[in-house]
């Protein structure tokens, strides 16, 4: 089966085909472009791109794949609103994944692993793996300070992702440089017993973490002196 | 007529998720989902509250409207969507749907100017738009006045305004007499019992010395602290607040300003024919006072019902069946959304 895979919750662009079979599930085709400012121009045209690489039609994907964050809102959406929409006109179902499980479980390498992704603000967003790449703590956002210490009190001996490395003096943890961003094929990997049961498509809710900014309306101020 | 295009809209440039269909000038269907009640606690619209109420309004939206219409996207020639102005985040959500869309159907995606759909929306009650045309457009978002030589490519800024929009003006009045947010339907109902000449407002922008430089533009930053500084004399008077009379003045000052440069421009440039449009369009006092002052210099005045003139898909899918029809060439895959889109661009 023929799968979509979508991530815009980093500063990395990615759109990916994915093969799903009974015994695996292998990358067909990949386009990742990292640009921060624009994921809504870069996102469908990778899409095109993609589909384009192994000669397949919109009408060959048998599900949709997106990464619902946490990640900086705007380009986050860019993600979901595309997959949402695709598998609306295909009929085919969308799956959600925490894209910070696109990094965590495909760094996990038998001792506890920290993936985080920049969340601004100097604050990132952050979760904790187990040695066989289950997560045992977050999705959550927090000051790099704070994440230190819950990863120490977690036993976790090394990070990964771009947050990883833009904080790694305060996480003061060895990073690894691969994966970087979410990775699709562990999107995809995480999203396929869901897809080979055919298991009901899910509404993509991103995982936004923050409240929007917002103060209620105060009183009239008075022009008056 | 079958070969008329079948073309979609989507809007989401500020609280409003809009999605229309449109075959030619007959409207289909326009499905519509609004934050606005989201937003009211804030006395004005928060964007992020926006974009997320978009995300999750899109998918059921573009399903009630090709419910309405009986048709499937496989059905049309074209999507269009609003690329600017507007909020950023906002816009993003649509740009980003029409091309999901776009991507999934194969379909052509046609990125347009959301002021141009607001003149192209007439199409769809009063049919081909004559060109020259004057359009005055005016909500919480924009208040211009442009000149259109041909909607599907050349539309001239002559005015907008320098400080707040209309309707921005309305829902701040609305707030001082206590009234809901947004403001513009609950001045207009309070208007309808007041005394319009029972307060001398200033009309921003039109004594003599202004009009040099400012002919076609608008201020209603003054006004609004002008009634402002009147309620607040009042209230530390102990008076009470004659809140009909003051919503029934204050209406009178911001649509004498906007009719008057609006029959000006028509006038200095001989044309005949005004377009109003925008949330604001939807004022009954905007609309009688138009058409009354419009007729006494043979000016034909084309506003469309009020659930056309605030923002909706039906404006933009409007727009997009005009632009296929005059033969423009679709948008690219890696089109923006624009927020600051300048108003020359008709298509990007
Ligand atoms: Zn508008």
């Amino acid at each position: 089966m023929l799968v979509l895979v979508v991530d815009s919750s980093t500063p990395a662009v990615t759109a990916a085909l994915a093969e799903v079979s009974a015994d695996g599930v292998a990358l067909r085709a990949a386009r990742c472009t990292v640009d921060a400012r624009a994921h809504g121009e870069l996102l469908a045209p990778q899409v095109d791109a993609v589909l384009a690489d192994v000669g397949a039609r919109p009408a060959d994907l048998a599900a949709i794949v997106a990464g619902l964050g946490p990640g900086p809102f705007t380009g986050l959406r860019v993600g979901l609103v595309t997959a949402a929409t695709m598998g609306q006109v295909l009929g085919v179902p969308t799956y959600g994944v925490c894209s910070l499980d696109g990094l965590g479980h495909p760094a996990a390498a038998g001792e506890p692993v920290l993936a985080a992704s920049d969340a601004r603000r100097r604050e990132i967003y952050w979760a904790v793996y187990d040695g066989a790449g289950q997560r045992l703590a977050g999705p959550e956002v927090a000051a790099p300070a704070v994440v230190a210490e819950r990863a120490r009190d977690l036993a976790v001996t090394v990070a990964v992702g771009d947050g990883a490395h833009r904080y790694a003096d305060v996480l003061g943890l060895p990073v690894r440089d691969e994966p970087r961003y979410p990775d699709p094929l562990a999107l995809a990997r995480l999203a396929a017993p869901r897809i080979r049961a055919g298991a009901p498509g899910e509404t993509l809710t991103p995982l936004y973490l923050r409240r929007p900014d917002a103060v209620a309306a105060t009183g009239h101020k008075p022009v008056l002196p | 007529m079958a070969d008329e295009p079948l073309v979609l809209g989507i809007e989401t440039s500020c609280d409003e998720t809009g999605v229309g269909i449109v075959r030619g000038h007959t409207l289909l269907a326009d499905a519509l989902a609004s934050s606005v009640e989201e937003h009211a606690r804030f006395g004005g619209v928060v964007p992020e509250v926006a974009s997320r109420a978009h995300l999750e309004a899109i998918v059921p939206t573009m399903d009630r409207a090709l419910r309405e219409a009986g048709v499937t996207i496989a059905d049309v020639d074209a999507i269009a969507v609003t690329s600017g102005p507007g909020l950023a985040g906002a816009l993003l959500v649509g740009v980003a749907a029409a091309k999901g869309y776009a991507v999934a159907a194969e379909k052509p995606v046609y990125g347009v100017n959301h002021l141009a759909a607001h003149v192209a929306v007439d199409t769809l009650e009063h049919g081909p738009l004559p060109e020259p045309a004057i359009a005055l457009l005016v909500s919480g978002g924009h208040s211009s006045l442009l000149r259109v030589d041909d909607l599907a490519r050349d539309v001239v800024p002559l005015g907008a305004t320098i400080d707040d929009a209309a309707g921005e003006a309305f829902d701040k009045v609305a707030r001082l007499l206590g009234l809901p947010f947004p403001g513009g339907p609950y001045i207009d109902r309070e208007a309808r019992a007041g005394d319009p000449a029972a307060i001398a407002f200033p009309r921003g922008l039109t004594a003599a010395k202004d009009l040099a430089g400012h002919r076609y533009d608008f201020s209603f930053s003054g006004l609004k602290t002008a009634v402002a500084r009147w309620v607040e004399a009042r209230q530390r008077a102990g008076e009470p607040v004659p809140v009909a009379d003051v919503a029934a003045s204050f209406q009178e000052a911001v649509c004498d300003v906007l009719v008057g440069k609006a029959i000006d421009a028509c006038r200095s440039s001989g044309i005949d024919t005004l377009v109003i449009g925008g949330g604001v369009a939807a004022n009954s006092r905007l609309r009688a006072m138009a058409e009354q002052r419009a007729g006494k210099h043979g000016i034909r005045v084309r506003t469309p019902r009020p659930k056309l003139c605030t923002d909706n898909g039906a404006m933009v899918a409007a727009l997009g069946s005009h632009l296929v029809a005059a033969g423009v060439a679709p948008s690219r895959l890696d089109l923006p959304a624009d927020s600051a889109l300048p108003l020359t661009v008709v298509s990007v």
